[in-house]
């Protein structure tokens, strides 16, 4: 059977809907010579803020059973340095689709980076993270108010004909409620979801394991919840969605499409593996055969 | 000679001092690896892989020098001679053998004396004199002297009890030997090397030490405020010049 990976995010082509998610792929140039990364569908590369961030002191790496807690605090060069230095560079050894994650403190600066960001030819998608749970007076601050998203979402597109895609926080009581509004100030696509707020405590030290106190979890473990947050989303809006959140196999792929996710992305599993992607994505033909399936996207959201 | 997956066997896993215990592994050839380097362990049941200086190299694998510090080198304690472990290898930068010129001071404080053994064995190669300081709790905590002697280098050793050599640190070793060195290079706890690197006069080399994502440069996990801006522990580092950390 021929194998029809493909999948498309608001009209660009995706050869295989496996994402490395942002903060998991630093700014791809990283894992330069480990594989080839052209084998991506495509690329979310680090959050970046309007000016360079240092982030949080360490240690910011906790481990957790199946799973990681990270307090690594949107350390990048900021904005001018991603544009105008990380995407030549990635673009140097990758031709796929390119996805800037975007994150700010206040509404003006979502929309100062973005436009910044869409002065790039090379950056293909947006994706604004409105979720990071490991800065304060931000951050997650906008993915936690359905009025707040939406002045983000709203503020963003006006500066950019790229597609936007909203990344949100699952630290909420309704994510459905953030998703509605977002698309209804006029997001193009929605990634979920980002880290869930935890913790760790060195009981011989008697503090916390990360420097922070508090960091994002990720792994394994989440994927379950991110799972139903997907469908959930994907069942309750028109807008397509990237999935994300404790992806480690070509089977939890298949399970996200399944859901609704239009595209995949992988994230704390790189971490342990920095050729978890590659390994999924030669995993997905012979899954598809034995579901007897032979192009992908027929599976989005069949559940 | 970048970033690898490899399967390697194990050889030999035993206790070797109190609570430190000696790695062989094999994988059928000599890894390209230096000293200074830095291999990442998948051991099972653990989400992240345990970073573990290289201590030496051999014909078909290498050997390693662990402490158990807790539940994920507890479980590689109980692994035996057969079992499997898959590494990557060929982490972080290294040692700078090539900054010496005819003399080198190697200084180690417990566990942090194992990659000095694979530099000792690289600069006695290129020809350079080296004397070796090494410093632990107790007397039933050293590890590497005779590997050490028997590569030729002139040896002292320290303990914080007494219970061998000069009691106290490494830095009291230096009180009455006056070795002859151009560089120096060292690996232990943070405060031993930050004494070392505050203390002793001409260049020198520490290797840091840091909680651990990704361990290959790509998760920021470990990235440390030096003097000229945040660099990476696993893929800068570990090992800095001591003029470039904010000690």
């Amino acid at each position: 059977m021929v194998n029809d990976l493909s999948v498309n995010l608001c009209g660009i082509s995706l050869k295989n809907p496996v994402i490395p998610a942002s903060g998991t792929f630093g700014f791809g140039t990283e894992l330069e010579g480990m594989f080839d990364l052209n084998l991506l569908g495509a690329i979310s590369l680090k959050g970046t803020t309007e000016k360079a961030r240092y982030g949080n002191p360490t240690p910011r790496i906790a481990e957790c059973a199946a799973g990681m807690i990270n307090s690594v605090g949107l350390q990048n060069p900021g904005i001018d340095a991603l544009v105008g230095e990380k995407v030549p560079a990635l673009r140097r050894i990758y031709s796929g689709p390119v996805i800037a994650n975007i994150s700010g403190f206040s509404v003006g600066e979502y929309a100062r980076c973005c436009a910044r960001a869409d002065t790039s030819k090379d950056i293909d998608i947006i994706e604004v993270n409105i979720s990071c749970p490991n800065v304060h007076d931000g951050g997650m601050t906008f993915g936690t108010s359905p009025k707040a998203a939406a002045e983000v979402t709203a503020a963003v597109k006006a500066v950019t004909t790229k597609p936007v895609f909203v990344k949100l926080s699952p630290n909420v009581t309704d994510i459905v409620e953030i998703a509605k509004a977002c698309e209804k100030a006029g997001a193009d696509g929605l990634t979920l979801v980002n880290t869930f707020l935890g913790m760790r405590i060195d009981i011989r030290r008697r503090s916390p394991v990360v420097a922070a106190g508090m960091g994002g979890f990720s792994g394994r473990a989440i994927f379950p919840i991110a799972l139903r947050m997907v469908w959930q989303v994907a069942h309750a809006c028109r807008i397509p969605v990237m999935g994300c959140g404790g992806v480690a196999s070509a089977e939890n792929v298949v399970e996200m499409m399944m859901a609704g996710a239009s595209a995949v992305q992988v994230g704390a599993e790189n971490i342990r593996n920095p050729w978890a992607c590659p390994e999924i994505i030669a995993a997905l033909p012979a899954l598809m055969d034995s579901l007897g399936v032979s192009s992908l996207k027929d599976l989005i959201g069949t559940v | 000679m970048g970033e690898m997956k490899t399967v390697f066997t194990i050889n030999d896993n035993r206790e070797v001092a109190r609570n430190t215990w000696r790695m062989e592994l094999a994988c059928g050839r000599r890894p390209e690896m230096r000293a200074g380097q830095f291999v990442d362990i998948a051991v099972g049941g653990f989400f992240l892989r345990r970073p573990v200086s290289v201590c030496d190299l051999t014909d078909d694998g290498l050997v390693l020098y662990y402490r158990l510090a807790g539940a994920g080198t507890a479980e590689m304690s109980r692994m035996r001679a057969g079992d499997k472990l898959e590494l990557l290898t060929g982490l972080g930068n290294g040692f700078n053998t090539g900054a010496c010129r005819s003399s080198a001071l190697l200084l180690g404080g417990g566990i942090g004396s194992a990659p000095l053994l694979l530099l000792c064995r690289e600069l006695v190669r290129l020809g350079r004199k080296v004397t070796v300081i090494l410093g632990f709790n107790t007397a039933d905590e050293i590890v590497l002297l005779d590997e050490f002697r028997s590569l030729g280098a002139e040896t002292a050793v320290a303990t914080l009890d007494g219970s061998r050599g000069t009691k106290g640190f490494v830095t009291d070793v230096l009180k009455s030997h006056a070795p002859e060195y151009d560089r120096f290079y060292c690996c232990g706890p943070l405060p031993m090397m930050r004494a070392v690197c505050t203390t002793l006069p001409g260049p020198g080399e520490a290797s840091l030490e840091e909680r651990m994502g990704c361990g290959a440069g790509f998760c920021y996990g470990c990235s440390r405020l030096m003097k000229d801006g945040a660099r990476r522990i696993c893929k800068d580092g570990p090992v800095f010049d001591k003029e470039d950390i904010l000690w």
